[in-house]
């Protein structure tokens, strides 16, 4: 059979191939135990090639069950969010030489897609105020849990403090990654009076790190970053800080308070949900060295020609990897996100220092008005599901009348989709919702929304 | 052929003039009257280094950098292992519905019954390909999806109370086969080659025993040579009491012909930005999936498709999976362009891309091989499947011309180089995949291209070890790149070499 994908499948052109070879296809196979070979159609596709607009018949009509939220846009929350995908980020991601790449093995021919890998690189670290930044992680779970096993093969310690409400998602795939090397997560609160407090067992001399989210999974806004920094620095942890790229136009860069290793979700940055991936995990460090030695990914530097004088980039320190180091690589990471870092790099100079500095602001500014409208006009009904006073992005609301189940099937009837019910997610959270609301949401979007609750709740 | 390479002595985006404000942001004036009360101490007060642009000027940036970087769409990319496809545009086009981009992870399943549909297809689809019951989309790439398999391998052993902590692995193999077991805490056993190149069967039965958890093959192997005595290993592996885990990296040589699961492999992952056509992205996004036959099925990492009459669910049940791999369900646009390409292909076509792929590789070595330049190790009598590993060590040795020198010099002709110094069991490595999607022709001028630079090397060593001379730069200092003194990870330390 031809297809146009296949050149050589021209019947002619194939024949023309095998003769030349003085063999049949059959010889070509002869190694493959007659036992072992497939002696019938693969029971796959639609019984025969489609041709492209019988195929997008079928996607289409497959697609139109989903509901797609626009106006109003989900007000789900997660970790994940809905925000704006620039046009110019989706038109420069669709160029074939960057699209249909490999991975720079061959630098000379890969220049230009090594000089926005290296702008990200240097866009995510000044954003973070870290010093290096690897080309990408495949997300942010995936990241945290490259994050603590680096810990843990710097301080030869199994054990990491992490957030008594830590982003649940995140911390499944922690449990996952760091099952073979006997990782353990120690759980440990902020206490406004008493600081910091462990809340399970665990022998302190086994511990080599703290991990803080920041904002919280439920968008709490940290305000304890400077007492963290002198315990960690007092208990010489090593400091992990997973941070939302939108909010660090507003709030303090964790470089700033101490952080030695960062992390984030990098899926806010003009990369669309995708009904959760491809995403793109951030990775950070301080320079020192032995924390470059233990960086998993992969790293672009800055280099020269050889006998010339142009400025180029290259792959650096590829010993730390797979492909060289085999087992003793500091991770078996290969194929990641370079094109969601491409996308992030493009993004991130579409809006700017000022667009960025805008955009937390106003995102803050949303979440202000969400909390205010809940608190002012759910009275009785739902409260604010925390003792914190500030938060970015996302908002838990406790309902005290209704069951969520109930309400969040009322919103869905009326064209909204609510929050995140988090009761089998995360203890102490009965019957509460994480909302999120983000530079996609108006005034009048928040208002339904309030105004639905109200009705139904 | 003639080509020379864009060269754009483009400054770095953030170093351009500042403009403006920043785009429009929506509603912001919905908002404007709330102030902001936050703390000083939490406030941000240094700079991000970001440029505030018109937007024109952010697109002709990255154009010009586009133009100084070369993918598939360019011409032939055919590192060996890779599986360099061809990337239809319809998916390019047809993955961009919002019905995909955006859906968020979370929503409820009766709103996103279209993405699940297409989902579970697939997932049936590509168990169909290998032979396996179940697959799960969790693994975002290749190497998760074999960190996954590994760490089910180790809970399978420990669910049967045995300490089995040993990984056999042939030395043909990926490297990130060995990293992955490492990272699941396995110790790696090496299986060397034979003469034949594939697995020494004597070696592979005197390192077997009580402590073997597995055996991470793939097939065919990376020399492009398929593991004849497969049935065999598998005896030997499952009578022992291990597993046999299946690198799907290879799997375009096999393609509707054979499937790992009728070859005895017990855990399966699959590339579907290899096999499937999911373009590279000049490194990822990729598409792991991971699956699993009979009782491994219940070690899957969660949640799986599946299907109750007419509706589609996720099942987070996991009483012995081995938990979460990635936060959501894996990348799904590798998932929704598999679909597309399956369907494009039907059954008949899979098994054309599969028959073609192998076509091409032995067509290549028979044009090769008509000049006397280039070696073909282990038994060149041998047909190859999807790859071919040649050796230059012979030019090396009589020119001073490396492999690398050869792969820089291809660059010069307009095309990508092969993968290089990979398998290590090879000397001066160039290992080829062109897969299905390229012609005749183009086969044909890359074997001349590659005996053309060959004979140069004979006559003017020094013109091959001087190239490239058309990419946008020339052959650049690695050894400085990587040179504590000099390195320069990010902007800041620019100062350091340039």
């Amino acid at each position: 059979m031809y297809h146009p994908w296949i050149p050589n499948s021209d019947p002619k052109i194939k024949e023309d191939m095998l003769r030349s070879l003085g063999a049949s296809f059959e010889d070509l196979i002869r190694d493959i135990p007659e036992k072992i070979r497939l002696r019938r159609e693969l029971e796959i596709g639609f019984g025969r090639p489609l041709s492209e607009h019988e195929v997008s018949i079928i996607l289409e009509k497959i697609l139109s069950k989903n509901v797609v939220f626009k106006d109003p846009p989900p007000f789900l929350g997660g970790g994940v969010c809905p925000h704006a995908v620039p046009y110019v980020v989706k038109y420069i991601l669709m160029r074939g030489e960057f699209y249909t790449a490999y991975t720079p093995y061959q630098a000379e021919i890969n220049q230009g897609l090594m000089q926005v890998l290296f702008e990200y690189q240097s866009m995510i670290a000044d954003l973070y105020d870290v010093d290096v930044v690897n080309s990408s992680m495949y997300d942010v779970s995936t990241a945290t849990a490259e994050a603590i096993r680096m810990m843990m093969r710097i301080t030869r310690k199994r054990g990491v403090l992490v957030p008594e409400k830590m982003n649940p998602f995140i911390k499944k795939v922690v449990e996952t990654w760091i099952w073979p090397v006997d990782g353990v997560l120690i759980r440990y609160k902020i206490d406004p009076a008493e600081g910091i407090l462990i809340l399970d067992k665990f022998s302190e001399n086994e511990i080599g790190g703290l991990y803080l989210e920041n904002p919280s999974f439920l968008g709490e806004i940290i305000e304890e970053t400077d007492l963290l920094n002198d315990y960690v620095k007092k208990k010489k942890f090593i400091f992990i800080v997973n941070a939302e790229p939108l909010s660090l136009g507003l709030l303090k860069p964790p470089g700033e308070y101490g952080a030695d290793i960062v992390v984030g979700n990098g899926s806010s940055l003009g990369l669309g949900m995708n009904y959760g991936g491809p995403s793109l995990g951030i990775l950070g460090i301080k320079m020192r060295e032995e924390f470059i030695r233990q960086l998993p990914g992969r790293l672009i530097g800055a280099t020269k020609e050889v006998d010339g004088d142009k400025k180029g980039f290259a792959m650096i320190l590829q010993t730390r990897e797979q492909h060289i180091r085999r087992e003793r690589a500091t991770s078996n990471i290969t194929t990641n996100s370079a094109l969601e870092a491409v996308a992030a790099a493009v993004y991130l100079s579409y809006v700017g220092e000022k667009g960025l500095r805008r955009l937390g602001e106003s995102i803050y500014q949303r979440t202000v008005y969400m909390k205010n409208r809940v608190e002012k006009d759910l009275v009785g009904k739902a409260c604010i599901n925390s003792e914190r006073r500030f938060f970015f992005r996302e908002l838990p609301i406790r309902f005290i009348t209704r069951s969520y189940r109930e309400i969040h099937r009322e919103l869905l009837k009326r064209g909204i989709h609510g929050g995140l019910l988090l009761d089998n997610l995360m203890e102490g959270m009965v019957n509460t919702s994480l909302f999120c609301v983000t530079e996609l949401h108006s005034r009048s979007h928040i208002d339904l929304l309030i105004k639905t609750l109200a009705e139904v709740a | 052929m003639r080509w020379r390479q864009a060269y754009w002595d483009e400054n770095f985006i953030q170093d351009k003039k500042r403009y403006g404000e920043g785009p429009l942001i929506p509603y912001e004036d919905d908002f404007r009257e709330i102030k902001i009360d936050l703390p000083e101490n939490i406030l941000r007060r240094s700079s991000t280094g970001l440029p505030d642009l018109p937007e024109i000027e952010v697109v002709r940036h990255f154009i010009r950098l586009s133009q100084m970087s070369y993918g598939v769409d360019t011409g032939p990319v055919p590192l060996g292992s890779c599986t360099m496809k061809y990337n239809p545009k319809i998916a390019d086009f047809l993955t961009q519905s919002p019905a995909i981009t955006d859906v968020h992870p979370l929503q409820d399943e009766d709103t996103v019954q279209g993405l699940l549909e297409i989902i579970y297809l697939t997932e049936r689809w590509l168990s169909e390909i290998v032979g396996m019951d179940k697959c799960s989309f969790q693994p975002p790439a290749g190497a998760a999806g074999e960190l996954s398999g590994a760490i089910m391998i180790k809970r399978y052993h420990h669910d049967k109370g045995q300490m089995r902590d040993e990984m056999l692995i042939p030395d043909s193999a990926h490297g990130s086969n060995p990293a992955s077991a490492a990272m699941a805490g396995f110790k790696v056993i090496r299986i060397p080659t034979s003469y034949k190149g594939t697995v020494d069967l004597d070696a592979l039965r005197s390192v077997v025993s009580d402590k073997t958890a597995g055996i991470m093959l793939t097939n065919p192997n990376t020399l492009g040579i398929f593991e004849e005595d497969i049935l065999e290993i598998s005896d030997i592996i499952h009578k022992t009491g291990g597993l046999l885990y299946y690198d799907g990296a290879n799997l375009n040589g096999i393609l509707g012909i054979a499937r790992p699961g009728d070859m005895g492999f017990d855990i399966v992952h699959l590339n579907l930005h290899k096999t499937f056509s999911s373009p590279h992205g000049g490194g990822g996004p990729g598409g792991g999936v991971v699956c699993a036959r009979g009782e491994l099925v219940d070690y899957l990492p969660r949640p799986l498709i599946m299907k109750e009459g007419s509706r589609y669910y996720w099942d987070y049940n996991c009483e012995r999976c081995i938990g979460r791999i990635s936060a959501f369900y894996g990348n799904i646009i590798p998932v929704i362009r598999t679909f597309i390409y399956i369907a494009s292909l039907s059954g008949r076509g899979l098994r054309e891309a599969g028959e073609i792929a192998i076509i091409n590789t032995n067509y290549f070595i028979k044009r090769l091989m008509e000049k006397p330049y280039y070696q073909l190790p282990y038994d060149p009598s041998r047909p190859r499947k999807h790859e071919v590993v040649f050796s230059a060590k012979k030019i090396l040795q009589e020119t001073g011309v490396s492999a690398e020198d050869i792969s820089k010099a291809l660059l010069d002709e307009g095309f990508h180089a092969p993968t290089m110094y990979f398998p290590l069991i090879v000397d001066e490595a160039l290992m080829i995949e062109f897969t299905e999607t390229e012609s005749r022709d183009v086969l044909d001028q890359y074997a001349e291209a590659l005996n053309r630079i060959a004979e140069v090397a004979y006559k003017d060593p020094s013109l091959v070890k001087s190239s490239p001379r058309n990419t946008s730069v020339r052959r650049l200092d690695y050894v400085r790149a990587n040179h504590p003194k000099t390195l320069a990870p990010t902007k800041k330390f620019l100062d350091k070499i340039w």
